[in-house]
């Protein structure tokens, strides 16, 4: 039969169980489990009897409108439950780690910054703070441009987790959450525009500081923020956590364990919410988080309710670090003056002739960093974000990879859809919360 | 020199790093296991090809690439490397049956560099199309760059 | 009976306008570029642009174009907005041919207008190697009143008729048919330069 239509998303076949051997089943599913040798060989001379096994393999997206991106997912339904799935990605892939090894270490923020597109600070928070390592200066940033980063970086998780609010209603069906979500967001990015000039993709966070200094009535501009966020946050609490259906579309959907969660390599709300009270701000701190005060706040069953309660409590967390943050601003410089890091100010370049040329060579060729090899983690909105960096003592980065969160996160995907219905899938994705900017770089 | 589970190690801008050979490799990642390093946070490589000159300690050879693990201990709040030396063409066991989160990472570098993982559950692209030849992030393989056309402004 | 054969064959602009379906024919297009439904076709950064321009803050619904219809048979533009990588691109092909005439394409941000900062083998290097857009919206990314100044200039576009006359006119654009090249027996492999 020659057939009228033929689509083509690019290979990657999930094969049926009835395909498939026992042995390869069961590790997917009980991959976490240690087999011992003699069972792992006793299961691959059992068969499945194919014809009890009717089953459907559909393909959601990679264009869905309820996917968080470009993520194609093959399911395998028995009726409406889903047995397997198998995510598909690499619709984003950008080469951000090869563009990397091009660009000057200036210039690598503009990169890096485009991969976790709702969180581009963060991305140039963990990029500068590698470089600052290899570089050796990481001590002797100021503090001023420390707690800056500090509050860009809270602000950020702030209006990304806001994000998620609006998306996760508007993939369960509250839709109204959707333009309140992103109301709340335009404050924070106004904000932003105010501060780096760009609502998004800022590159503002550089290696040996901030781009510029924070304008004159940002203390106001921030107090409004707080003051508009909080109250409104109690409203969505209550639209949200408290209605019966919302509950009973999340409670215990997507279920994963702890055990599961770590030998998946999941960080960030997904791990928090099996009760495992990991969090890099303060277990293994960066900037100033040790001297800030701030809970941690963890579920405890695992399920897409948690991970929403989580990320709608970790900005009232966000907002009280951001209050602490305003009380102890330090005042200072936003940026290390080291000649041959950071660009001269600006009006120093009309009167020295060593200004100009430091100035010249910072933006064309490039500072070098010393030889070596570097990996520096952050908690970002969606888990642990790494970037590790070799350099072999030129002014581009030899190698530069993000360990990015949702790559990993969304290894979680096929355990947590595993026996749920297929309308829970898109819940499911949605608690996880990924973006695949980060996950194909 | 400082070893751990008879493989030299090395200090990497405070952070501790550990260089087996292939053969260590899976034997050393399971003692690390045992240790307390209980999550993998990450698995890449890197080519070296065009920088030889680079600081290992004795009696480790450089290879063309490394593949590079991080394990971070939970308990303990620790974080250790591996770095592997790997020559074209060489297997790498999957650390698959330890760290299950660690199957999408390998995919990657396989993807990405070539380097096969043996053991491993699904070995396929990840990133690229499935019938894309070559090696994206290899040293040899271009940018694949285009050349930016700009028009002939006639005179205004 | 003949008029009704017009009609059918070439739509209104076949005709040999009077008065009334000269009016009619204005009316056909001023209610098209109000009420034209944006077909989701977000990827990147731009994507999270694109729903800040339909929130409340910006919201498009003042054009008529709130509602993003996942089915892109019932939508009439496509807003490319992000990188489109290689995997990406038949899909992207895909959808543009689902949609229904008259059908429109606005290529939001420089990764769709030309590949962007992202110059390599990973990005297609402007969407219009793909599907032939009406209306570029630089800016990475946009924001979202330049998405609305690249809306509104299609919308004008539409309502003039300027885009379907030039269309018909060339034979190039979206009626053009592509043929499915004629697969070879042996993969052609792409060879890129080396170092």
């Amino acid at each position: 039969m020659t057939l009228v239509q033929q689509t083509n998303e690019g290979g990657q076949e999930l094969l049926p169980r009835s395909e498939q051997t026992a042995k390869q089943l069961l590790r997917e599913v009980g991959s976490v489990l240690r087999m011992s040798e003699a069972e792992a060989a006793a299961l691959e001379l059992q068969e499945i009897d194919p014809d009890t096994d009717q089953t459907m393999i559909i393909n959601m997206g990679p264009q869905h409108p309820s996917t968080h991106g470009v993520l194609r997912l093959m399911l395998e339904l028995q009726g409406e439950t889903v047995l397997r799935c198998k995510p598909i990605i690499g619709y984003l892939h950008t080469g951000m780690e090869k563009t990397g090894e091009e660009l000057s270490y200036m210039q690598g923020g503009t990169n890096v910054t485009r991969m976790d597109y709702l969180s581009p600070l963060n991305n140039e928070l963990v990029f500068s703070l590698a470089v600052e390592k290899l570089l050796g200066i990481e001590n002797d940033i100021p503090e001023r441009a420390v707690w800056m980063r500090m509050l860009l970086s809270e602000l950020n998780r702030m209006a990304s987790h806001l994000l998620f609010l609006a998306t996760n209603g508007m993939d369960i069906g509250a839709v109204s959450m959707m333009i309140y979500g992103w109301r709340e967001r335009e404050e924070v990015l106004r904000f932003f525009q105010k501060v780096t000039g760009l609502r998004m993709n800022h590159n503002f966070i550089r290696p040996g500081g901030l781009a510029a200094d924070l304008p004159a009535g940002w203390r106001d501009d921030v107090l409004e923020i707080l003051d508009n966020v909080a109250p409104r946050l109690d409203e969505y609490d209550v639209l949200m956590t408290g209605q019966p259906i919302w509950r009973e579309r999340l409670q215990g959907v997507g279920v994963i364990t702890a055990q599961e969660a770590i030998a998946l390599s999941a960080t960030g709300p997904t791990l928090r919410s099996t009760g495992i009270p990991w969090d890099l701000r303060r277990d293994q701190p960066y900037l100033r988080y040790n001297e800030v005060d701030f809970d941690v706040i963890v579920g405890s069953y695992g399920d897409a309710f948690d991970r929403y309660a989580i990320r709608l409590n970790e900005i009232r967390e966000s907002m009280r670090i951001v209050r602490q943050i305003l009380d102890r601003m330090p005042a200072g410089d936003y940026r290390i003056q080291d000649k041959k890091v950071t660009p001269p100010p600006r009006a120093r370049i009309d009167e020295s002739m060593e200004a100009l040329i430091h100035h010249f060579k910072i933006f064309t060729e490039g500072f070098k960093v010393p030889e070596g090899e570097v990996y520096v983690a952050i908690e970002s909105p969606r888990g642990e974000i790494g970037c590790y960096i070799v350099s072999d003592g030129t002014s581009n980065p030899y190698r530069m990879h993000m360990r990015a969160p949702s790559f990993v996160n969304i290894q979680c995907l096929p355990h947590m859809m595993r026996g749920g219905l297929v309308a829970d899938a898109v819940a499911v994705i949605s608690s996880v919360d990924p973006v695949l900017g980060e996950v194909d770089r | 020199m400082e070893q751990i589970h008879g493989c030299p190690t090395g200090d990497s801008r405070g952070q501790l790093t550990v260089f087996p050979s292939l053969e260590q490799y899976l034997s050393l990642v399971k003692k690390l296991v045992d240790d307390g390093y209980t999550m993998c946070s990450d698995v890449t490589a890197v080519d070296y090809l065009t920088y030889r000159g680079r600081a290992l300690p004795e009696g480790i050879a450089a290879k063309r690439f490394e593949v590079v693990v991080n394990l971070l201990a939970l308990e303990h709040r620790k974080r250790i490397r591996v770095r592997l030396q790997v020559d074209d063409g060489d297997v790498v066991p999957s650390l698959f049956d330890l760290y299950p989160g660690s199957e999408a990472m390998e995919r990657e570098v396989y993807d990405m560099f070539g380097i096969t993982f043996s053991g491993h559950p699904d070995l396929t692209r990840i990133l690229m199309p499935e019938d894309w030849d070559g090696y994206p992030l290899r040293k040899d393989y271009a940018m694949g760059r285009i050349p930016v056309q700009f028009k002939e402004t006639g005179a205004r | 009976m003949g008029l009704v054969n017009d009609i059918l064959d070439e739509g209104f602009s076949g005709l040999q306008h009077n008065f009334i379906t000269g009016k009619l024919e204005d009316l056909v297009r001023w209610s098209r570029s109000r009420s034209s439904w944006p077909a989701s076709f977000g990827l990147a950064c731009c994507a999270i642009e694109m729903m800040a321009t339909g929130a409340a803050h910006y919201d498009i619904s003042r054009f008529g174009m709130e509602v993003f219809r996942a089915s892109p048979r019932q939508a009439d533009i496509m807003i490319v907005a992000g990188r489109v990588s290689q995997k990406m691109a038949p899909v992207l092909r895909q959808v543009y041919d689902q949609m229904m005439e008259p059908k429109w394409v606005i290529s939001m941000g420089v990764c769709a207008s030309s590949g962007g900062m992202f110059n390599n083998y990973a990005i297609v290097q402007g969407v219009d190697q793909v599907v032939p857009v009406d209306v570029y919206a630089p800016g990475c990314p946009p924001t979202p009143e330049t998405l609305i100044h690249a809306i509104e200039t299609l919308h004008g576009l539409i309502e003039t008729g300027e885009l379907l006359k030039r269309r018909n006119a060339s034979g190039a654009g979206a009626n053009v048919h592509v043929e499915a090249a004629p697969v070879p027996a042996q993969p052609v492999p792409v060879i890129l330069g080396t170092r």
